[in-house]
């Protein structure tokens, strides 16, 4: 097959090009670990809020002083409504569903997971100070554009560990 | 008039009447983002709107047109569609199928999007009638193979025409593709809305979609390039700059569309990082082949606009006849598509998909690819085959003539600001952008009123459309019946083309085939084999 001068030129050119996207990307995620939210876990959607990572949603400490956050979601809000987080710090967020599919999203940030019933998604992130909005980005229902909640991050030195969060049993409750 | 002519316009009709309906959906969309009050403004009605858009423009439209074209193709080469009674039974099967879906989506029974992800549950005539619409275009594929392996013993050592090349490829992509969504639908939902079964996995669900969704954006983009390569170069007074690359570009199409689902599921969870990023692999290789096709198409624009008189670095752009929309809505959508394949690099990239997931710069991105790559190349089409097919001379030339600008000046209004509310954060498919007078939404307002304002370009746009289409089939002056002309290539060896490796699509299939189990056969294995909890339909809508 005889292909044209400029063709071979532009067949190569675009070929380096692809190559180079590719490298880019697979050196990000290889040599600095940077991979979307791709947790491989399940877990029953009937019995979300007896699992010990989900009976109460909120930010927690573990023992060896990482920050996680337990959220769950259901037409049309995500639990908790409003949660405070030190700035400039890793954080775990680990989340599921009770219902349909959502979509958790940290509004101008590069935070978001699919959140889908019988799976628990999780990434870690960290922030700069501010009030972010968290919203649904996958169509749930009739009131997906109200499901939202608030994200406040503060300066590292002024941020309260949540020794004695308040228990959300309640709302887990009124939930089921 | 051929026989097989009135089935190809049956095909067309449709195209154009769910086309209408589609954009009279559309245009309530995009006002409603905005936050405008119009009348019947509610979230159900959005929500069933969002729903009925894309499943008349993206499966319905596209399809029924996507037919007829490879039906006129078919007919152009062997001077008649082998099975036309046959053909006939799959259009009334398809038909049947779009009234079934259509009718469960407009009585609100059906609110679950053209994605329609469980555990959303719809009322079974929706995904029935889709399956309907399937299975229809199965026997569409089964004759045009047919008709192909009928030029190709007829031709002996010549290849077939590019065009019924690139319409086979994309019939066999199809099939392929098209596993993914039918088990979907067999195995998964319709069982599961009759309430046969209780629950279906929904992860496992996205799997069987996007392993059909991804393709399904080559099954509309083959059947555009085939236009861009084979019909456009003549049109615009010009010839095909290389023809075997072109079709080398359209078996890669073959090879290279399927085992890319998993970068529409880069934020699941429950699917390893490791099969996200040989995905990603993949999909950069499906660039290569539309890299290919816009230096070719380009390529035989320019040998179009210097044979016309242009001259210099530029001017042979404006000797290209602007004025003639076979033309000027394929060099409209070429244009768009640009910035469209670069969107769609972008969210293929493993590690940027983050920042815009979900957000409104898919949207956005996709109106500028099937949106404007492949409708308004279909738009443009039409005016060139309804005319020969139906016998009749194009009506309201002056609408036609207007109407690809109105579709340009549209999208760009459209589509950019929704990449950049995208970029903004902006979650897609929201019946109001306000989130209680929440700050960080503020920023939105302008970029969506913008919006709203190339949505109503648009639909200016598409009444030209359907009204030209409309008026041409049922009062076009009647002429005789003209046969389609391909593009000549530039530089054809003396003797004509032979028949070479790349025209064995029955091989390239094959090696489809294969590329799809190494991508899918150990991560759904693995999928099937964790505890898995089911869910049961829910119908918040």
């Amino acid at each position: 097959m005889k292909i044209d001068l400029y063709e071979r030129v532009w067949m190569w050119g675009v070929g380096v090009m692809l190559a180079l996207f590719f490298g880019s990307l697979a050196n990000a995620s290889i040599r600095h670990g940077f991979h979307p939210p791709s947790h491989v876990e399940t877990i029953d959607p009937k019995k979300v809020f007896q699992n010990p990572l989900f009976s109460r949603q909120g930010v927690t400490v573990d023992a060896g002083g990482a920050v996680h956050v337990s959220v769950v979601g259901m037409m049309f809000a995500w639990l908790p409504g409003e949660m405070v987080l030190p700035a400039e710090t890793p954080v775990t967020f680990h989340m599921t569903t009770v219902d349909v599919i959502h979509g958790f999203q940290i509004v101008r940030t590069n935070g978001q997971s699919m959140v889908i019933p019988g799976y628990v998604s999780q990434f870690t992130t960290s922030f700069k100070p501010g009030d972010y909005l968290i919203a649904c980005n996958e169509y749930c229902g009739v009131g997906h554009h109200t499901m939202a909640s608030k994200l406040k991050v503060v300066p590292k030195g002024s941020w309260q560990q949540p020794g004695a969060l308040t228990s959300t049993a309640g709302v887990a409750d009124a939930a089921r | 008039m051929p026989r097989a002519n009135r089935l190809i316009l049956a095909h067309i009709w449709v195209a154009v009447l769910a086309f209408g309906v589609a954009a009279a959906m559309a245009v309530m969309q995009a006002l409603s983002r905005a936050n405008l009050e119009v009348p019947y403004r509610s979230a159900r009605m959005y929500y069933m709107s969002v729903t009925a858009h894309g499943v008349l423009m993206a499966l319905v439209f596209t399809t029924f047109f996507i037919m007829a074209l490879g039906y006129a193709v078919a007919q152009r080469e062997n001077g008649e569609i082998r099975w036309l009674r046959f053909g006939w039974i799959m259009y009334g099967i398809a038909v049947t199928g779009t009234v079934m879906a259509a009718w469960a989506i407009l009585t609100f029974r059906a609110s679950v999007l053209y994605t329609f992800y469980p555990p959303l549950q719809a009322h079974p005539a929706f995904y029935i009638g889709l399956t309907l619409v399937v299975v229809a275009s199965w026997g569409w594929c089964a004759s045009i193979i047919a008709s192909w392996r009928e030029s190709r013993r007829r031709r002996g050592e010549s290849p077939v025409s590019l065009a019924m090349h690139g319409t086979t490829a994309n019939a066999m992509l199809w099939l392929l593709a098209t596993i993914g969504v039918a088990s979907e639908m067999l195995f998964q939902l319709i069982p599961w809305s009759l309430g046969w079964v209780k629950t279906v996995d929904p992860l496992l669900a996205r799997t069987l979609f996007w392993f059909f969704g991804h393709p399904l954006v080559y099954f509309w983009l083959l059947p555009a390039y085939v236009i861009w390569y084979a019909l456009v170069p003549r049109e615009a007074g010009g010839k095909l700059f290389s023809e075997p690359l072109a079709r080398v570009t359209f078996s890669l199409f073959l090879i290279l569309s399927t085992p890319v689902g998993f970068h529409h599921q880069y934020q699941d969870p429950g699917i390893p990082a490791a099969w996200k990023l040989f995905h990603t692999f993949n999909t950069m290789a499906i660039s290569f082949p539309s890299l290919v096709t816009a230096f070719t198409v380009v390529a035989s624009l320019e040998v179009a606009g210097r044979l016309r008189g242009g001259k210099g670095l530029f001017g042979w752009i404006r000797a290209l006849p602007w004025g003639n929309p076979v033309v000027s809505s394929v060099l409209f959508a070429g244009l768009l598509f640009m910035v469209g394949g670069f969107g769609g690099a972008i969210n293929a990239a493993y590690v940027l998909n983050s920042v815009v997931h979900n957000t409104a710069w898919i949207p956005a991105h996709f109106h500028l690819t099937v949106g404007s790559a492949a409708a308004l190349t279909f738009m443009g089409a039409c005016y060139y085959l309804v005319p020969r097919i139906a016998g009749r001379e194009l009506e309201l030339g002056l609408l036609a003539k207007v109407q690809p600008f109105l579709w340009f000046l549209g999208m760009v209004l459209f589509s950019f600001t929704g990449h950049i509310a995208g970029l903004m954060g902006l979650p897609r498919r929201v019946f109001a952008t306000d989130y209680a007078g929440a700050p960080q939404a503020e920023m939105w307002h302008t970029l969506t009123s913008v919006s709203a304002l190339g949505g109503i370009v648009l639909f200016a746009s598409a009444g030209c459309f359907v009204v030209v289409m409309i008026a041409t089939l049922l009062t076009g002056k009647r002429t005789a019946v003209v046969p389609i002309e391909w593009a000549e290539p530039l530089s054809p060896p003396a003797g004509g083309f032979r028949k070479g490796i790349w025209d064995r699509l029955e091989l390239w299939f094959v090696v489809a085939v294969v590329l799809v189990i190494l991508a899918y056969a150990v991560p759904v294995y693995d999928l099937m084999h964790l505890t898995r909890y089911g869910s049961p339909g829910f119908k918040p809508f």
